[in-house]
């Protein structure tokens, strides 16, 4: 049985996407349930692999394999490691809770959910596969339905000053990405030729031999072109306008796990090929630390409450991308650590910025003011996506941050140190945010703004709980990782 | 010289097609008006039968026939029936188009069939000669078919235009024939425009004249246009946006398909030797083809020329598997070929039963057809998917493939453009999805759908999707067929 537990994580998204197809399009309450109910199939399918997962014994588990194409050594292999297996973890929860927040979807429900479902099922497949060609494929897959999901169900940002449309966040989201599925194509093709070609199979490529040359001039095509994906600045751009005008659920898995789909591609890029990895690794901290400064200052001038999400996003995937690059085992791992609280924390942010959109048809700071004192429940979640955001120690951000300082710190001092104003940052702009449009006076027309709905209120609430739980029991989560962290460091750097 | 009847009966598929293709022409004449549109039925059965006869007659027989004129072996009955199949499709997706506007469906059917079987001797040839008779055969078929809305000065044009241009190109290749045929005669082999006889000069001669060269020059060009790779392209736009509907779709999937088998043939089997002096060229116009096809793509107004700067890019694609011959590039490109087939098949059928519903092809025509038809707007965006090479459909695996042929073949330059050009196609396939799903309709009057037009789309659609899940059995196939020309 465990053996078909990943293919099942897979096929059950996937099947029930294309099953939704033939339902009958006016149900609602029909479509709506059984998304509910493949989404909670797949969730409980997440967590029980996360727990079933033997961090003592480490290794890829849970593996089968199937062969697709064998002329061109290609086979549907599944496997997790400790790192995958959080990244499945989180994408469990946020497909279940990103189904809840959109239950009163009421344009066009059952195209929408046949694309969330077919989305989530490309994400699954990306951190399941352990073959080359299957975890292109699975990418690309995350991707089709993008365009349709933001362009069809998005909404527009209108300021005065400021206009941008959903049209062009969701086709400036799908090029950028696809560009950068592109160069990691080209790169995939050299190392299938370069390793003998006859293997896309992940465990025969890292042990080929690439000469160090062909290492480094390939790996930049995985880093940038998982990077776009990551939000690697000067290639983020397209984030920031694509979550925006993306609608909630959608924003909160791109920007929850999509994202740390980049990342972890990264991180599989480099056991491939590890000495081009190891000379690239100061370009990429650079970057990263530009991201950390530069995500957090747009954030602070934001005036769209999803942009400043949007920003804050790009400033966080910074930390993950500095940890990763320090090669250094906890900043490594506290990069993987704060991709999964990230992916919560950004998931449970775009929920509540979309709870408040929704009832109050506006996102402008400038307008939105004093909310605590009319909508409790939205407030408190708000507060605890804040706090995680900013660092408060007992909450899941805390501990992943902490792990990436002390990792810079053992191996750039002077970056972490950047790092660190980063974090100040966006303390700045988080609490300002909370004080200005939750806790000042509050204003005549927010007197009769709506809550939460209960619906929406469980699965917010169900974020913040991942988060306080991670922030208070990190170690098994730190052992977890670290049984995926340690194994990929051996190899990279042959210590 | 050998009995010239005595391998006649290898050749029975080709006659029983003929035949088909005559009894649909003649019953024409005789019947009445509202039974004609059984010609239909009769071509699409005759289809199938001849494929089920031709795949049990001919699978495990291996022959040269007439000195390698005519070669049966697996590659050529892949093709075979590959065409057969797409004669079905073909006459299929013209069922309505016929019924509406033809008086004489025989005549139109019988082209169909006639430029399947010019299509049959192309891919079966092994001699210049022949696979030249095949290809125009087809090209006078094509030339008709074109022309076919009688009334319509812009077919009438596109017509004219398409005989002009044909007649040029088949003139350069016939040129080209004939210089290479007088530098191999003259070193004494026999039969010298068989392929086989070609290679062997190849092979032979230490540096190839330039005569040769010339010749070989003018065979790639005049194939070039039959193809339309840049810069043999120019007629393609407008001949494509003149024809009736299905005659576009047939002439960007089956007169593609068919000058691809006989170029690869032609390539693999006579002038694989001399690769070093063709290769950098049919790179570069491979380049060139993709990169202009795609780009001009984006600036199109019309789904006919869009659809035809964009097969103008598949050529590019196309052309790089020429460039990096191999077994590997082999397969890569006969996928290619079948899935491209299927998937502008499916998005020239999905424009069909549009045209068919509205009688209007622009590209802004199509907003909000998400909820005037949502089968047609979800075909059409699965075909179009698909050409931009995307998962899980056949353009995904197809583009994978071939796009690893070439970076095998040591050419990750020219993948690295393929993959450029696969994004800014993706781009101009975007803005017609667009119209579909985002955009307001003018009018939102549901469109109906004919249940035949319907029932194509549905399965061609079908095909797409699962070419891209489970290409293995069709792989395995074209590895027996690759293996008949690259040995």
């Amino acid at each position: 049985m465990n053996d078909w537990l990943l293919f099942l994580l897979v096929a059950v998204p996937l099947v029930g996407g294309i099953a939704l197809m033939f339902f009958p399009s006016r149900n609602y309450p029909l479509i709506r349930g059984y998304s509910a109910a493949v989404a909670g199939v797949s969730a409980l399918l997440s967590v029980s692999i996360f727990f079933a997962y033997d961090y003592t014994a480490a290794g890829f588990q849970f593996t089968n394999s199937f062969q697709w194409l064998p002329v061109l050594g290609i086979q549907y292999s599944l496997g997790v490691d400790g790192i995958s297996v959080l990244m499945v973890l989180l994408t469990g929860i946020v497909f279940i809770t990103g189904v809840l927040i959109s239950w009163n979807i009421e344009h066009r429900p059952k195209d929408f959910f046949v694309h969330y479902l077919l989305l989530v099922a490309g994400v699954y497949g990306v951190f399941v596969s352990q073959d080359l060609f299957f975890f292109f494929f699975f990418y690309e897959l995350a991707v089709v339905p993008m365009y349709l999901l933001i362009a069809v169900w998005g909404s527009s940002t209108d300021f005065k000053t400021f206009l941008r449309t959903k049209e062009y966040g969701a086709l400036k989201l799908m090029l950028y990405l696809v560009a950068g599925s592109l160069l990691v194509w080209v790169g995939i093709l050299a190392v299938y030729v370069a390793g003998q070609g006859d293997s896309f199979a992940f465990s025969d490529l890292v042990s080929r031999e690439f000469t160090p040359g062909f290492q480094r001039f390939f790996f930049p095509f995985f880093m940038v072109g998982f990077g776009v994906l990551a939000g690697l600045w000067p290639f983020h751009t397209w984030s920031p306008d694509g979550h925006v005008a993306a609608p909630t659920a959608v924003s909160m898995v791109h920007a929850g796990v999509l994202m740390k789909l980049g990342a972890y591609g990264i991180l599989r890029s480099m056991e491939l090929l590890p000495e081009g990895a190891r000379d690239w690794m100061p370009a990429l901290i650079g970057l990263g630390t530009v991201n950390v400064i530069y995500g957090a200052a747009s954030a602070m001038s934001q005036k769209d409450l999803k942009y400043v999400v949007g920003y804050s996003s790009v400033s966080h995937m910074g930390y993950v991308l500095m940890g990763i690059a320090t090669l250094d085992a906890l900043g490594v791992g506290g990069a993987v650590l704060q991709m999964f609280s990230h992916g919560v924390m950004t998931a449970l942010f775009f929920a509540v910025v979309g709870v408040i959109y929704h009832n109050a048809h506006t996102r402008d700071i400038d307008v939105l003011q004093g909310l605590a004192k009319r909508v409790s429940v939205t407030t408190a979640l708000f507060v605890i996506a804040g706090l995680t955001s900013l660092g408060l120690p007992g909450l899941s951000g805390f501990v992943a941050e902490l792990l990436v300082f002390i990792g810079l710190f053992r191996t750039y001092p002077i970056l972490g140190a950047i790092g660190v104003i980063g974090a100040a940052i966006t303390a700045v702009y988080i609490l300002r945010l909370l004080a200005k449009v939750f806790f000042g006076p509050i204003s005549e027309r927010w007197q009769h703004l709506h809550d939460a709905s209960p619906v929406e209120s469980v699965a917010a609430g169900a974020l913040a709980t991942v988060l306080i739980a991670v922030g208070m029991l990190p170690s098994y989560f730190v052992r977890v990782i670290n049984s995926g962290v340690l194994p990929f460091l051996e190899r990279l750097t042959g210590a | 010289m050998e009995n010239l009847t005595a391998n006649l009966y290898l050749l029975w598929p080709e006659f029983l097609l003929a035949g088909l293709a005559f009894v649909v022409l003649t019953a024409d004449f005789f019947l009445p008006a509202e039974r004609k549109n059984y010609l239909a039925l009769v071509s699409i059965l005759g289809l199938a039968a001849l494929i089920i006869f031709t795949t049990a007659f001919l699978l495990n027989r291996n022959a040269a026939l007439y000195g390698g004129l005519i070669l049966i072996d697996r590659f050529s009955l892949l093709f075979k029936v590959t065409f057969l199949g797409l004669g079905i499709l073909m006459v299929w997706s013209s069922a309505d188009f016929v019924k509406r506007y033809l008086s004489h469906p025989g005549e139109y059917y019988a082209m169909v069939l006639f430029s399947i079987l010019g299509m049959v001797v192309m891919a079966s040839a092994g001699e210049l000669l022949t696979a030249y008779i095949g290809l125009e055969l087809l090209s006078f078929s094509l030339y008709v078919l074109v022309s076919h809305a009688r009334e319509d000065l812009k077919s009438n044009e596109a017509g004219t235009k398409y005989i002009l241009l044909g007649a040029f190109a088949s003139a350069l290749l016939l040129y080209g024939i004939s210089m290479v045929y007088g530098v191999v005669v003259q070193v004494g082999i026999p039969a010298p425009t068989t392929f086989e006889a070609i290679a062997t000069y190849v092979a032979r001669v230490n540096s190839l004249p330039v005569s040769f060269l010339v010749g070989m020059a003018l065979i790639i060009a005049g194939l070039g246009f039959k193809v339309a790779a840049v810069p043999f392209h120019m007629w393609t736009p407008d001949v494509y946006e003149g024809a009736p509907l299905p005659v576009t779709a047939y002439l960007a999937v089956g007169s593609k398909v068919a000058a691809f088998a006989l170029i690869l043939r032609l390539f693999a089997q006579a002038f694989l030797p001399a690769i070093e002096e063709w290769q950098t060229i049919i790179a570069i116009l491979a380049a060139a083809t993709m990169v202009l096809g795609n780009l001009v793509a984006l600036a199109q107004r019309n789904i006919k020329r869009l659809l035809a700067y964009s097969s103008i890019g598949q050529v590019g694609y196309l052309l790089m598997g020429i460039a990096a011959l191999s077994a590997s590039a082999s397969n890569a490109l006969i996928l290619h070929l079948v899935g491209y087939g299927v998937t502008n098949l499916a998005a020239f059928v999905a424009v069909i039963a549009f045209y068919n519903a509205t009688g209007k092809d622009e590209v802004a025509d199509f907003a909000g057809l998400a909820d005037r038809n949502p089968f047609i707007a979800m075909a059409l965006t699965v075909s179009l998917f698909s050409l931009a090479g995307l998962p899980i459909f056949a353009g995904f695996i197809t583009k994978f493939y071939l796009f690893l042929a070439a970076a095998q073949a040591d050419m990750l330059w020219l993948t690295g453009i393929a993959v450029f050009a696969s994004l800014i196609s993706l781009y101009y396939y975007l803005i017609v999805i667009r119209q579909m799903y985002v955009e307001e309709a003018q009018v939102k009057t549901p469109l109906s759908l004919s249940w035949v037009t319907g029932g194509l789309l549905g399965l061609l659609t079908l095909g797409t999707v699962l070419i891209g899940v489970y290409p293995k059995p069709l792989v395995d196939v074209i590895q027996t067929a690759t293996k008949a020309i690259l040995p």
